[in-house]
């Protein structure tokens, strides 16, 4: 079947199963931004912006994506580009594969609360995980940039 | 899971007749966890294009359509007064919020799942499910009912009421389904005890309830009789999450402190 | 110093957050067969019959691959150097299947749903055999997983496979026995500790292509990539000549990607077809398919005397390496040998015990190896001990502990599977790393409970930790630091950055050498054609071996520069002043910049290109003071880390903040071990938690506060005082854990993890006590 979706502000046309999940997709696609980490919803790192909202791509039916709007950090790269600053200068980034995940969540989150409290940003990006870390570089770096510190 | 095709549909109507149709159609709704399951669908029922993800307030219920995102619930100004937000907060903690962008309330509903964190909360509350042919039935009878027909919910309504209420979700991390979940409500004298993920489906304790609700007042000793009866009542079990035993325990402390809380 | 110590972003980063096409499968070809292996359902079986036509005949099936394929040439997955003290009791493919997960065989196709549809055609008749999955049974146990004749081991390890023994080792200083006699107290106690799984989010990922040279090209998220080389063209009997190893940017390793894990299946399926061909595994397999910590069973017996001097610890493990002997015995050993010189004023100590086979997942490298698993048991017990003699455990800790100067009896005896070295600790602030840890938690005024409402209890608890710097006599790196015209540098290394910033460290390291920026540095890593050798990111080598050579190399290329520039000046090399920028010579100077474009393309003309290697012969170790606080609900058992301190000593960190996220990532994984995770079997030896909605790695909302800081410590020996911090970050939060719940409510936890069920299980039984 054929998905007309706009990614990153661009209409394209998908022809795919209709058991396709759109993290497999937007590979195919060459969108390599999207990570495959876990198949099973919980890690993150296929987050991926449907209709701006921060949801895992590998568990949205591609076909949902029928007139809707998909964003992946090629998307918004002047924002993953500032927030990268403040990743590093915390040493937040580390191997760098849930990174790409972790900026549309944070993105989103600027959008939708433009002032979260730590609870908030916590509860924001539980969502994705991060095993190199242990977060609290991530959460500082998330912080300042939120603060435009 | 496997797809062999895919249908939008344009009324319930329509919905309806193509789920019927085939015993392997089924209605996609958010997805989510479509994929950890191994069933070949026939024809998946996409809902989109029906507009069942509003949440309209009428002047004595939030009417909540299926398709409504467990975000959208959470995030709704009204429902977070309604049983002092007991509702958002339930749903706060299931999974991350790219989850709850896509899980839908009705597919956590229709799936009467026994780690519903979804179910608890609304028990406890004053549910009603509409559904396309069925009409409205209650979340209670929904939950025991053994009818397995096919059909479309539409709407899920909470009826407002002056009550008061909490939940608890014990998880080992902030991505873990419940251990177990508790919620109680209060409205005037009257609570209501719902356990869940015991790990089977969610239950009313009714004998402690009805311990709770003869008593003339709630002291800290009637709050220790009726977790301790509920802790007889309700069947609990083993799985590789917890025991028995831990599960009774912990229940029983989470009610003695839902409790104190809605009566304070 | 100018760019060591400093907190500089890494080199990576940024292009990596902005989704920069950089990780093995991002770089497949797109041509590639999708490889899928066929896992056995059986934890102990032997394949009677196999019957591939039905696949093979499958329409975009290209090859199927089973045991009948390849010789039988054992080998091991360990990814060590080489002669590995693990045995080779692995066959690419076998007959026989000895956990559940194990390799059956293997299909590649066109694309994934038909590689899928090809496994499910493979018919097998089984010979199910009765599996060992309780590992205390498995030593001498009439089942035999390993009864294959072939298998060996390189030199002795005390490998024993008639007994399902992989290795086994003992060693002894002094009389345990009479020492313990002689002591007033004597603490004896039994530990078990489980089965981790690494969980980096990248899952094993691996492709190949041939040439246009007909060259095997594989490009693997892998931690060792020259090793990979080596053990693709032994296992395979393909000249190592005609194998080139890329390892791109790799989403986290954790030991996990030190080990074999698809390369030799697509390596065969790309050589017999000519075709690229890719795997990626499912999380699943990663879970069930990969490697994981051994689980071990540890007994502790420590005495002491009343004035709170410890005089003795023996020390018998029993580990569990799974269905294959991956770092059997090296993991084992480091249990002992990373863990036991922390008390070196004890008259005497013993470590022996044995490392057998069981029909599980095996168990291999993981950070910390062998060192977590130990310090859990020694640290725990120290606490338990020093409560029978009524001393603080800190001041018990103080008075016995390894202090700057001093050595062990133990480094020498105990190495990685060899005999160790003997060393001094030249750098060790262990005694700096205790007080200002306490200053921080306010140890002395939480110590070590205090009662808050609602049934809640917060306990404080400590550990202390060493590790070491890479294997000595064992590990080689080596760097080429290249000079380009207009003055920029291309450095060239074997090392292989998995996340933890090692291009940038070492980049970092070669800038402070040749007195300049990180921007001049441009760093390629682990390519086995183009960089130089390493061993690999494992054994907290790379800051201190791989950053030794890049030292060296970039000092010997100040020289060359150095050298050149009294050429074009016309001055003595002694004449040369040089700043990195410009050399000068009394009035005389030229900028580099000038000197390198002199060197390409007018006068003198030569390449500047200069490769050094760095052999260690001392591994020093790192050392830290980890305090745990946390709170404890007593009717639950549910437990919150409410702060975690960790002070450490790994000399100079050469990059402030990426030091600190390698301690504070191995602090949360150590809470991970702590609390929550557990690889979870079924009685028949099937994985329950194949996956990270049942596996619980720690999310941001179990993290509160981390507080890390760094002692001032300088090791002569490392890079500009480096010392290493890969691991050391993750030993302390298993016995300081279960020291601060003891200490909140009473109730001691020997078995990992401290889950609020055992937890709950204990304050419950200490009320029935009362």
């Amino acid at each position: 079947m054929k998905v007309n979706v706009k990614v990153n502000g661009q209409n394209k046309v998908f022809n795919i199963e209709p058991g396709d999940y759109l993290l497999d997709t937007l590979r195919k696609e060459n969108y390599l931004s999207v990570k495959k980490g876990c198949d099973n919803s919980s890690c993150g790192v296929c987050t991926v912006l449907f209709d701006g909202k921060p949801i895992k791509s590998c568990s949205l039916l591609t076909a949902k994506t029928e007139g809707h709007e998909v964003t992946t950090v090629e998307g918004i790269q002047k924002e993953a580009d500032k927030l990268s600053d403040y990743f590093g200068a915390e040493g937040a980034d580390q191997c760098g594969y849930c990174t790409p995940g972790m900026a549309l969540s944070v993105h989103a989150l600027k959008e939708e609360n433009s002032n979260p409290s730590d609870e908030e940003i916590k509860e924001y990006l539980t969502g994705n995980l991060c095993r190199c870390t242990g977060y609290q570089s991530q959460h500082i770096a998330i912080r300042n940039y939120l603060e435009d510190k | 899971m496997k797809i062999n095709g895919y249908q939008t549909v344009k009324s319930l109507e329509e919905a309806y007749n193509l789920l019927n149709e085939n015993k392997q159609n089924a209605i996609v709704a958010g997805g989510a966890w479509m994929r950890l399951s191994s069933k070949v669908i026939e024809t998946a029922i996409d809902l989109s294009g029906l507009e069942l993800d509003q949440i309209v307030e009428t002047k004595d219920a939030f009417e909540i359509g299926a398709m409504a995102t467990l975000r959208q619930v959470e995030k709704q100004e009204g429902l977070k007064n309604l049983y002092n937000g007991v509702l958002s907060k339930a749903l706060s903690k299931i999974m991350g919020v790219p989850i709850r962008n896509v899980a839908t309330i009705g597919g956590s509903i229709i799936g009467k799942y026994s780690f519903s964190d979804v179910l608890t909360p609304l028990l406890v509350m004053n549910v009603e499910l509409e559904f396309y042919k069925k009409g409205k039935i209650s979340l209670e009878d929904f939950l025991v009912s053994k009818d397995r027909s096919k059909d479309v919910l539409v709407k899920v309504i909470i009826k407002k009421e002056e009550a008061k209420a909490y939940f608890h979700k014990m998880q080992k991390t902030g991505l873990d389904f419940a251990v177990v979940n508790v919620a109680i409500s209060k409205k005037a004298d009257t609570f209501k005890i719902a356990v869940g993920a015991r790990p089977s489906l969610v239950k009313f304790a009714l004998e402690a309830m009805a311990f709770v609700n003869d008593a003339k007042e709630v002291t800290e000793e009637v709050i220790l009789e009726t977790a301790l009866i509920a802790g007889k009542e309700l069947k609990f079990g083993t799985n590789s999450k917890a025991s028995e035993e831990y599960r009774r325990n912990i229940a029983m402390a989470y009610i003695k402190r839902g409790l104190r809380e809605v009566i304070k | 110093m100018k760019v060591v110590k400093h907190a500089l972003p890494s080199v990576d980063g940024k292009g990596l957050m902005m989704g920069r096409p950089a990780y093995t499968d991002d770089l497949a070809d797109p041509n590639s067969l999708i490889v899928k292996v066929l896992r056995s359902p059986h934890a102990y079986a032997k394949i009677v019959k196999i019957d591939t036509s039905k696949a093979e005949a499958l329409e975009g099936v290209e090859i199927v691959l089973t045991y009948k394929d390849f010789d039988r040439r054992p080998h091991t997955r360990a990814g060590q150097g080489f002669p590995e003290p693990s045995p080779y009791d692995k066959f690419v493919l076998d007959q026989w299947v000895r956990y559940i997960g194990d390799e059956t065989a293997c299909v590649a196709a066109v694309d994934e749903e038909t590689a899928q549809a090809a496994l499910k055609l493979i018919e097998i008749e089984w010979d199910i055999l009765e599996p060992i999955l309780d590992f205390e049974t498995a030593l001498d146990n009439e089942i035999l997983i390993h009864p294959e004749p072939e298998i060996f081991e390189n030199f002795p390890i005390g490998f024993d496979p008639k007994r399902n023994l992989a290795a086994a080792y003992s060693m002894e200083v002094g009389n345990v026995e009479d020492s313990l006699k002689e002591c007033d107290v004597v603490l004896e106690a039994q530990f078990f500790t489980q089965a981790q799984a690494h969980a980096a989010m990248e899952p094993h990922t691996v492709n190949a292509r041939m040439d246009y040279q007909n060259r095997l090209v594989l490009y693997t998220s892998t931690q060792a990539p020259f090793h990979i080389r080596r053990i693709v063209s032994q296992s395979l009997d393909f000249p190592m000549s005609r194998i080139r190893v890329i390892k791109p940017r790799v989403g986290g390793g954790f030991g996990g990607k030190q080990h074999i894990h698809g390369e030799l299946l697509v390596s065969t399926v790309t050589i017999k077809t000519g075709k690229p061909a890719k795997m990626v595994y499912t999380r699943k397999e990663v879970f069930e398919s990969s490697f994981q910590r051994h689980p071990m069973r540890l007994d502790i017996k420590l005495g002491a005397m009343k004035d709170g001097t410890l005089k003795a610890i023996n020390c018998h493990i029993l580990s569990d390496t799974g269905a294959y002997g991956e770092h059997a015995l090296t993991v084992f050993m480091v249990a002992g040998a990373k863990v036991l010189p922390l008390y070196n004023k004890v008259d005497s100590v013993k470590f022996y015990g044995d490392v057998v086979y069981t029909n599980h997942t095996s168990a291999g490298a993981y950070r910390g190896y062998g060192a977590i698993q130990g310090n859990f048991a020694i640290e725990s017990a120290i606490d338990m001990l020093c409560e029978k003699l009524g001393v603080d455990p800190i001041e018990f800790r103080e008075k016995n502990m390894m202090l700057k100067d001093e050595t062990s009896p133990i480094f020498a005896i105990m190495g990685e599977g060899t005999e160790g070295t003997a060393m001094n600790m030249e750098s060790c602030e262990l005694g700096y790393c205790v007080s200002r840890g306490q200053e921080l938690l306010k140890w002395k005024e939480k110590y070590p409970r205090v009662e808050l409402a609602d049934s809640k209890v917060r306990g404080v608890g400590m550990a202390i930790a060493m590790q070491g710097s890479g294997i000595p006599y064992i590990d080689m790196a080596s760097a080429t630091v290249k000079l380009n015209d207009d003055g920029f540098y291309n450095l060239l290394v074997g090392a292989t950055d998995i996340g933890q910033g090692s291009d940038t460290v070492l980049a970092q390291i070669a800038a402070e050498a040749l007195e300049t920026t990180l921007d001049k540095i441009i760093v390629y890593s682990s390519d086995s054609d183009l960089t130089p050798f390493d061993t690999g990111a494992y054994a907290s080598s790379t800051t201190y071996v791989s950053g030794n050579a890049v030292f060296k190399a970039a000092m010997d290329m100040k020289r060359a520069i150095v050298k050149e520039g009294a050429l074009a000046l016309g001055v003595k090399v002694e004449d040369i002043e040089y700043d990195g920028v410009v050399l000068k010579a009394g009035d005389k100077e030229i900028t580099l910049k000038a000197l390198s474009n002199r060197l390409y393309y007018s006068e003198d003309q030569k390449q500047l290109m200069i490769t050094n290697s760095y052999f260690g012969t001392k591994s020093p170790p790192p050392f830290m003071a980890g305090f745990a606080e946390v709170e404890v609900d007593t009717e639950t058992g549910e437990i919150k880390i409410v702060e975690y301190v960790s002070v450490v000593d790994c000399g100079t960190p050469i990059n402030l903040a990426l030091a600190k996220g390698q301690v504070e990532g191995g602090i949360v994984q150590g809470i991970g071990m702590a609390v929550y995770e557990e690889v979870l079997y079924t009685k028949t030896g099937k994985s329950i938690n194949n996956n990270f909605l049942n596996y619980h790695i720690p999310t941001r909302k179990e993290i509160n506060k981390l507080t890390t800081e760094f002692a001032e410590s300088y090791e002569e020996s490392g890079p500009f005082g480096a010392k290493s911090v890969g691991e050391i970050g993750i030993d302390t939060p298993p016995a300081a854990i279960a020291n601060a719940v003891y200490n909140a409510v009473g109730v001691r936890i020997q078995t990992l993890p401290i889950t609020p069920e055992k937890i709950l299980a204990g304050i419950l039984a200490n009320k029935a006590k009362k």
